[in-house]
């Protein structure tokens, strides 16, 4: 018996020597740390933002950039876990009042523009262009298992069996082109490939002639050569192709969406959160185009800076999805002149 | 019929060279399966190299990652590997070895609450790696968030350390079971207690068998993806935990050392800092559109076999001087 007790004595030991090495308490003040998480569209930004922010600091303030999609994201920050949240669509109404419940307040930042992309094979020489009408024939939920080849959405088309390919059902992407083409987020037809990773799409559309897809703007932009981007008719009868101007100009739409970020108000008031929300506002003319986005007007920057000074909180979106707007609508919506 | 040979001897002959083929096709197909597995392995392996070697240079290992292929580095995620490398065995292996020990040498078998241990033991052996990521989440990051500071190297350790428990603990069992029962009546016989039985005869004949198991367990750990991710590893980290060195970046992104910081104070902290690891970088770079970081993923991957090969090696070393000394 008493081999027995001893064992234990020692097992305890253990134990407890195992959780005081973590157990102690902070003794010196580590370096400041600003954390973001979010939307897997908004990363190469911010990434590019934290990246060129440390170097500038010389490491002395840490930045540590998460995915976990826009709304794991938003999860996280009224949680009060995050300082800043990357988002691909503005914040909606059950996210404000799980941020109400916490009591966290946040700066909506508008911080460029992404242009959802329809993209074919190149070898598809039967469609010129698309209507949103055609894409919600192909994706509406009651196409499921009907809608099974070209010629069933548009006769012109041929007789081939059409194989499509999305963005995954949790992410902000999948949430607006629903949103966009049958009209209510997240309703769409459930027999289709759908992959988080969009290279397993580019790889799905660019070695089936009868594939179609749809992703973000920059992973067409790196992948030109193996796919052919969908010229889509607009609100004004006319087709027209993704681009940083016809994303400028509005004339994309309504597949054209604006991406965020979302910054809690009472981090702001610490200076290492503040200085990177700054600096991401100052240096996003030069750093969000090679990312592959399009960036804002540089007033719609400044009006950010000008917000962050006044500390401005809320939402312009009351919480749903505007499906549609165009950059000149976005800086109305913001009062920005 | 002239023949004179016996019919015995006839059925002998046939048969052997029946029996010398199916002996041949045997070996064949045995040779086959290794092969098969070989050569997707060096398919694998080739691939991996022909696209990661243009990558794979001593500034790849020494800076931080980037959004530019050609400037990104791997420093955080090996770090934060190598880190989690010590720490799980810090955490994992006393406890999976003591619950081994007590499972083997003392439990008794007829209590009801010991046969619950084993089975659920051995069903949590099965567990999808995630549900562990899903219970790191909540225990190690939420609830101990005081103690762990969130999504920290520490949460990320003792959530690997609870994955890889159960198969600690099943393969410590397996070789102390494969001691014999007479190496433990010697003991008694000469007057050993059974602490002293356990710790002077069982475990050093025993040690061989533990340290395999528990580094192949390790080297899973090592390796998963999944239970990272559901903690929130998948995450841009440029740079380190401030132990036993503080370093800082100059405006070229280089990596220098500030000051040694090899204080408790800083150990603590360096277990509080967020983290990414080998296998998170590696899934972050194989998702971006541009091909470079296709090659850049592949060079992680690279420095992800040679730690590991590393770590095997060691453990083989370390087994063979236990056995010799046996």
């Amino acid at each position: 018996m008493r081999t027995t007790t001893k064992f234990f004595a020692l097992a305890a030991t253990v134990a407890v020597t195992a959780g005081l090495a973590g157990a102690g308490q902070v003794i010196a003040q580590g370096r400041p740390v600003v954390k973001v998480d979010g939307s897997s569209t908004v990363f190469p930004i911010t990434e590019a933002m934290a990246e060129e922010f440390q170097k500038t600091k010389k490491g002395q303030v840490q930045v540590t950039v998460g995915v976990s999609g826009t709304g794991g994201g938003f999860k996280k920050f009224c949680n009060g876990e995050t300082d800043i949240s990357n988002a691909s669509r503005p914040i909606l109404k059950r996210e404000m009042e799980t941020c109400r419940g916490k009591n966290i307040s946040y700066i909506e930042l508008p911080v460029a523009f992404d242009a959802l992309t329809v993209v074919i094979n190149p070898r598809n020489d039967w469609v010129k262009q698309m209507t949103v009408a055609e894409l919600k024939t192909m994706w509406e939920p009651a196409a499921q298992g009907k809608i099974r080849t070209w010629n069933q959405v548009n006769p012109a088309w041929p007789n081939r069996p059409l194989k499509l390919f999305g963005a995954g059902t949790d992410s902000g992407t999948f949430d607006y082109f629903t949103e966009a083409v049958v009209g209510k987020a997240k309703s769409s037809r459930g027999d289709f490939t759908a992959s988080e990773d969009d290279n397993v799409l580019v790889q799905g559309v660019s070695t089936d002639q009868n594939a179609l897809g749809f992703f973000g703007f920059a992973y067409y932009e790196e992948n030109k050569k193996r796919l052919k981007a969908v010229p889509i008719v607009n609100n004004q009868g006319r087709a027209v192709l993704p681009s940083r101007k016809s994303v400028e100009d509005g004339s994309y739409n309504p597949l054209a969406r604006p991406i965020f970020i979302y910054v809690n108000s009472e981090s702001l008031r610490r200076p290492e959160v503040r200085e990177f929300v700054e600096f991401y506002q100052r240096q996003a003319s030069k750093l969000v185009p090679p990312t592959g986005y399009i960036p804002l007007p540089s007033r719609a920057y400044a009006a950010n800076l000008d917000s962050i000074r006044r500390g401005k909180t809320g939402t312009v979106f009351g919480g749903e999805n505007k499906v549609g707007l165009t950059i000149d609508e976005l800086m109305k919506l913001e009062r920005i002149n | 019929m002239t023949v004179d040979i016996s019919p015995t001897e006839i059925n002998f002959r046939s048969d052997y060279d029946r029996r010398k083929l199916a002996t041949n096709i045997f070996m064949g197909v045995a040779f086959f399966a290794t092969i098969f597995g070989l050569f997707f392995l060096s398919l694998l392996l080739y691939d991996v190299l022909k696209q990661g070697l243009p990558y794979f240079n001593w500034r790849f290992v020494t800076t931080f990652p980037s959004r530019n292929p050609a400037d990104a580095g791997i420093l955080s995620a090996l770090v934060g590997s190598i880190w989690l490398m010590f720490l799980i065995p810090f955490f994992a292996f006393p406890l999976g070895i003591g619950a081994a020990i007590y499972m083997e040498e003392y439990a008794d078998r007829d209590f009801w609450v010991n046969r619950a241990l084993e089975i659920n033991i051995s069903n949590l052996a099965g567990v999808p790696s995630i549900i562990y990521g899903l219970l790191g989440l909540e225990l190690y990051v939420r609830i101990l968030e005081p103690l762990t500071k969130g999504r920290t190297l520490l949460a990320g350790a003792l959530t690997l350390s609870t994955l890889v428990l159960p198969v600690v603990i099943i393969s410590t069992r397996e070789a102390i079971r494969a001691v014999p029962r007479e190496i433990r009546e010697a003991a008694y016989a000469v007057g050993c207690t059974k602490w002293q039985a356990i710790w002077y005869h069982v475990l050093p004949m025993a040690f061989a068998g533990i340290l395999t198991g528990t580094i192949l367990a390790l080297s899973r750990a090592i390796g998963e993806t999944a239970p990272l991710i559901t903690l929130g590893a998948l995450t841009f980290i440029a740079f380190l935990p401030p132990w036993p060195v503080t370093t800082a970046v100059n405006e070229e992104g280089v990596v220098i050392v500030e000051k040694v910081s090899a204080g408790l104070g800083s150990l603590i902290q360096a277990l509080q800092t967020p983290f990414t690891a080998l296998p998170i970088q590696i899934f972050n770079w194989a998702s971006r559109p541009q091909a470079e970081f296709h090659a850049v993923s592949a060079a992680g991957i690279i420095v992800l076999l040679l730690l590991l090969v590393a770590m095997n090696s060691v453990a083989i070393s370390l087994r063979a001087r236990f056995q010799q000394r046996k």
